[in-house]
């Protein structure tokens, strides 16, 4: 096996596809369950934006924020959040693996145990956060009054794509905690799922310390709220330089190789089941 | 042999057993302390973002729903409290009885010399209190020391909270009863379960106090069983029901509590039948 990293990558990226179409063909046996599975994950997440629109009903802005600006920063943290959950979410199983002891097996098959587990108990109903996401994003970006030039355009892309690498890296990052303390997977909950909730709403609706926590400690703020400012064209609550909006590519490489080192770290201090 | 199923309600003399199955589920839970450390984490962020996005739509409107921005901060609060307690979203003695229709072990449960329906609910309660003091108090404490909470200065109004947040209990567990006796006919009971999810998420009050609900969608949510889960017990903390209302608003979760208590009973009248049948 050609050990280049090109090579390296895509027998991960292979293993991954084929892990995810086993439980994709095993879960399809149960038709009648998918399908309500697949409407109530689309339903469920439209409810978080039932709220927002509920809001709106009593009030014209929140924190200075019209109703189709928060459709944007709704769209797009639901959006990352459901790429990255689709493509690496199964990841907070790691727990379960090591304390069942059948993490060993994973280990021991030719293939990346990192691919193995994030495609593990894959489910396309998934899909129905990221239907639900787009649809938003694209009804916000149909709403918006901003005149779309091609430069707007690509940072919306870019925004998009970093914003999955970030958060994809904060369910790894997070999960690699499992290997230390088996229970936090609660712990991950709170970042992934409160973090992609915090992004719904401005930052001005929060207190600055959260906001910076959110710059400089666990870079939430990358996926969506900075480089909104500067797609919006809105005023920054902590006053932080314009390079910080435009810098997100640089904080998703820097969160994807803190995960990959952290990961790479949790693998070795792992000591076995002993079975 | 369906004579043998114990169908009917206990008898007289098994409280303690009940008791005692009751004391088990809350020593259960309290063995995973580092799990439990870690859900208490979560409950408290989403009180922290979901406070201040409630103190931002107050601060715009002020009073709105009846409640003053206080209030509104203190229902969040009192919700994120009762989130896993009352089980809003499932879990609990759902997810034992799920693995046991997984493993076939329900054909076991049904043939024990104990009630079905009461052995669960009685495991039900007893997981509850862990979680009111763990994973309800705690985030609680924080909230109070961050936020100006509203706290009721009457012991009796704590009094009267509890025996709703009781109610809301039983009134869950004979809703996610229900739900998980269809995986009697549809072996898998997640969807169903998803479903719910999504329905007690939105009426109970847990998104949104559902005082903030215009029109129809107001009127029926306040008749469904799911506003006995988070609205009534949090409007009873803050004395926005007192005196008769309140009595009113216990009631109101008594009724539905026997009610679905009932229906689950009538259910698994049906559903052991169908084991039986299966089972022969």
């Amino acid at each position: 096996m050609a050990d280049t990293l090109v090579a390296r990558t895509g027998w991960a990226l292979r293993s991954w596809w084929l892990v995810a179409g086993m439980w994709s063909r095993s879960l399809m046996s149960y038709r009648t369950s998918f399908y309500l599975m697949l409407l109530a994950n689309a339903v469920v997440t439209f409810l978080d934006f039932g709220v927002l629109l509920l809001m709106f009903r009593h009030t014209d802005d929140l924190g200075g924020w019209t109703l189709p600006e928060l459709g944007f920063l709704y769209g797009t943290s639901a959006f990352a959040l459901a790429v990255a959950n689709l493509l690496v979410g199964s990841i907070d199983g790691l727990g379960v693996r090591i304390r069942a002891g059948t993490l060993d097996t994973v280990l021991i098959r030719p293939a990346p145990a990192l691919a193995q587990l994030c495609a593990e108990r894959f489910s396309l109903r998934r899909l129905g956060r990221l239907v639900q996401a787009a649809a938003v994003l694209g009804w916000s970006l149909h709403a918006l009054p901003v005149h779309w030039s091609a430069g707007r355009a690509l940072m919306v892309a870019g925004l998009l794509v970093c914003g999955s690498v970030i958060f994809g890296s904060i369910y790894i990052g997070g999960a690699t905690l499992q290997f230390w303390w088996g229970e936090a997977k609660e712990l991950q909950n709170s970042v992934t799922y409160g973090g992609a909730t915090l992004l719904q709403y401005p930052p001005t609706v929060f207190a600055k310390e959260l906001v910076a926590a959110t710059v400089f400690g666990i870079p939430l703020a990358f996926v969506n709220w900075l480089p909104a400012l500067a797609i919006l064209d809105k005023p920054d609550p902590l006053g932080l330089p314009e390079a910080f909006r435009y810098a997100s590519p640089l904080a998703a490489a820097l969160t994807v190789t803190a995960a990959g080192l952290a990961w790479r770290a949790g693998l070795r201090a792992y000591r076995g089941a002993g079975n | 042999m369906p004579g043998t199923l114990r169908l009917k309600p206990p008898e007289r003399g098994t409280a303690g057993l009940y008791l005692a199955v009751a004391r088990g589920a809350f020593r259960r839970y309290s063995t995973y302390r580092a799990a439990t450390l870690a859900g208490t984490v979560t409950n408290t962020v989403f009180g922290f973002i979901l406070a201040s996005t409630f103190l931002a739509l107050w601060r715009a409107r002020p009073g709105l729903g009846g409640y003053d921005a206080d209030q509104a901060v203190t229902y969040i609060w009192v919700s994120q409290a009762l989130l896993v307690t009352v089980a809003v979203w499932g879990g609990g003695f759902q997810d034992d009885v799920q693995d046991r229709f997984r493993s076939g072990d329900i054909a076991v449960d049904l043939y024990r010399p104990v009630d079905f329906q009461g052995w669960w609910l009685a495991s039900d309660l007893g997981r509850a209190g862990f979680h009111l003091v763990s994973r309800g108090a705690l985030p609680m404490l924080v909230g109070a020391l961050v936020f100006d909470i509203r706290l009721p200065a009457d012991p009796l109004v704590w009094a009267v909270f509890l025996v709703s947040v009781l109610l809301a209990v039983v009134v869950s567990f004979g809703l996610r009863f229900l739900v998980s006796l269809t995986g009697f006919w549809l072996h898998d009971s997640e969807g169903v379960r998803s479903v719910m999810l999504v329905v007690s998420m939105f009426f109970s009050g847990m998104l949104l106090p559902i005082t903030l609900f215009p029109g129809l969608l107001g009127a029926s949510a306040a008749v469904m069983p799911f506003s006995a889960m988070v609205q009534i017990p949090a409007d009873l903390f803050l004395q926005h029901r007192t005196g008769a209302a309140a009595a009113g608003a216990l009631a109101f979760q008594l009724g539905w509590g026997v009610a679905l208590l009932a229906a689950g009973r009538a259910v698994q009248l049906f559903a052991t039948r169908k084991v039986v049948v299966q089972g022969g």
